[in-house]
């Protein structure tokens, strides 16, 4: 398919000069066909040493539709300048790309006005942004709250944050399950009078775990606290609504939702946002500067000092116009069903364990296991990981950016296998025939 | 090369039952070095008594490739010289670095030329590194003293 109208898809060219809400227009339920949209993307042709390229690592890295990378490619070639600051043709046309692509993404994502969203490098960014800003305000004794089963981005900034102002960090432990441990935490007393930050993925990258957001808002609301929401691995799978999700702050990558590298997103409540500090100080941030001091521009530019991510700005609004095209439920709803065939297939064979959830209750569209082999070794998922490329199967090895999560189940990494609009059932087929073979190929050897 | 051709007899037996193991006392330098891409870790211990490495002891998680490569420089560099055991550091760096394409010498390397076909997969070669590096940190440590 192809944003200028391709035959499988009904779509609009410019969404620049739609009005907010009318995307829904031209969302008309459509048959979700999985080979059409394969088609989309070129790298899926690829092969690996003669065999086809079977790529289960999009909760790393998704890949691009050739509309994004055209997208990105027009925008160099024929409407390159910068932004806000060259009054100029090109300048002015760079400058409406870049907006136009801000107020695509406040509607994707249900903000009420695109002021609310702030563009970042990543999400990484993003979060250090969260960290940075909402910790001018903190105090000794203060303290702030995450999850084992944070990515480390959601860790580190806070720690950091906790040493530079004496605030103590504390966090959800989760059940043998992979769920947030609530009963624990409320036993614990974890939120209380001195909880200023709550900060939370809201689908986790290893676990696949997706977290009732509303309900921790609620809980860390009543205490009085800020809510953040490291939604990198939510908004590529889910159809998420900022303003009924109930947080403060939510971050999240451009790359992992079929958008380009090198831009992320902070949406935040705009009285918020308004309220809080400047994080990196320079050109596009500012109001007025003079030697003794200077004032800042208001959300959301307070936040985006320098030269923006602009062409990726660009490639971002034209991958969640793809997605929206295609249907934010109707992704989901073919995540959850290879998810559940990944799981089957996974539990059919001896010698793989699953972390987190077993079952397709409140689970997305990342698998995490290990593997033992007949005689109850370990095979390291480095080589697993190892034996599947030569397979032409992409996974990722290691702790995935989540140790402090391994830690917790005991174990030293895991093989992940992830999914996306792309995947197919034979896909899922050639994982299961090939984890049987890896597992026989150790165990034969020994 | 095939990747089934990577995981040679030697470098299983390694991984499965790994040579000198444990951390032992006495010691005089001890490091920790780590990958944090697929999360290896290795806690080495070295003990030398005049110029000879008396003792290498270590605490490893980790691939069959890294920790079969640990086993095997431990058996390379006990009860030799140090100028013998940073010299075998020299020459294996090298083959790991040869991209597959330098000859290495069995006398000296021994059972580390099975790792001559890692050096063919560069996503593989700190895996085979981890605990040379380790062993060569503890030594520049241990002398330092």
């Amino acid at each position: 398919m192809s944003l200028d109208g391709g035959p499988e898809y009904p779509v609009t060219t410019d969404l620049s000069d739609v009005a907010p809400g009318s995307l829904a227009l031209v969302e008309e339920p459509i048959a979700f066909d999985v080979e059409a949209i394969r088609a989309d993307f070129p790298i899926l042709e690829r092969t690996v040493g003669g065999t086809p390229l079977i790529y289960l690592d999009s909760a790393n890295s998704s890949q691009k539709p050739r509309v994004v990378v055209e997208a990105v490619e027009d925008h160099y070639l024929n409407h390159n300048a910068n932004v806000a600051r060259a009054m100029h043709m090109l300048g002015a046309e760079a400058t409406e790309a870049f907006e136009g692509a801000r107020a695509q993404l406040a509607q994707f994502i249900g903000a009420h006005r695109s002021e609310e969203v702030v563009f970042t490098k990543n999400a990484s960014e993003a979060l250090n942004l969260c960290a940075y800003t909402l910790g001018a305000s903190l105090r000794p004794g203060d303290e702030i709250v995450i999850s084992v089963m944070e990515h480390h981005s959601n860790i580190v900034p806070w720690q950091l944050l906790a040493q530079r102002t004496g605030a103590v960090l504390r966090w959800f432990d989760v059940t043998d399950e992979g769920r947030l441990d609530l009963d624990k935490a409320v036993a614990e007393g974890l939120l209380n009078e001195r909880t200023k930050i709550v900060s939370i993925a809201y689908v986790s990258n290893v676990l696949g775990t997706i977290n009732p957001i509303s309900q921790i808002a609620a809980l860390g609301h009543a205490v009085g606290a800020t809510v953040v929401v490291d939604a990198s691995q939510a908004v590529p799978q889910l159809a998420v609504n900022m303003a009924d999700l109930g947080a403060d702050l939510v971050a999240f990558t451009g790359h992992k939702m079929v958008g380009p590298t090198g831009i992320g997103v902070l949406w935040g409540r705009y009285e918020l946002l308004a309220a809080l500090p400047p994080f990196l100080g320079g050109g596009e941030m500012i109001e007025v500067v003079t030697m003794a001091g200077s004032t800042y521009a208001p959300p959301p530019h307070r936040f985006e000092a320098g030269t923006p991510p602009i062409a990726q700005a660009v490639g971002l609004s034209a991958a969640a116009q793809y997605l929206s095209v295609i249907g934010m439920n109707q992704i989901t709803a073919h995540e959850r069903e290879i998810t559940g065939y990944a799981l089957e297939g996974l539990q059919s064979l001896p010698g793989v364990t699953v972390l987190g959830p077993n079952e397709l209750v409140d689970r997305g569209g990342a698998v995490s296991f290990t593997l033992t082999a007949a005689d109850q070794q370990p095979i390291h998922p480095h080589d697993v990981s190892h034996l599947l490329d030569s397979r032409g199967i992409a996974v990722r090895a290691g702790h995935h950016c989540a140790r402090p999560l391994h830690e917790r189940f005991g174990v030293q990494s895991s093989t992940r296998a992830s999914f996306y609009l792309y995947t197919t059932r034979a896909e899922i087929d050639a994982l299961i025939e090939s984890l049987d073979y890896t597992i026989a190929f150790f165990g034969r050897l020994r | 090369m095939k990747v089934e051709e990577l995981y040679q007899e030697i470098i299983l037996d390694h991984y499965r039952s790994k040579h000198h193991s444990g951390l032992r006392e006495p010691y005089q330098a001890e490091v920790q070095h780590v990958n944090p891409t697929c999360g290896d870790e290795v806690r080495l211990r070295v003990h030398l008594v005049g110029d000879t490495v008396s003792d290498v002891s270590y605490e490893s998680v980790g691939c069959s490739i890294s920790q079969a490569s640990t086993s095997v420089m431990a058996d390379l560099v006990i009860g030799h010289d140090v100028a013998h055991g940073l010299g075998l550091y020299e020459e294996f760096l090298t083959m790991m670095q040869g991209k597959g394409q330098i000859e290495p010498n069995e006398e000296r390397l021994e059972d580390g030329i099975a790792f001559a076909g890692v050096a063919k997969f560069p996503a593989r070669v700190k895996c085979a590194l981890i605990g040379w590096s380790a062993f060569r940190d503890a030594i520049i440590q241990a002398r330092a003293q």
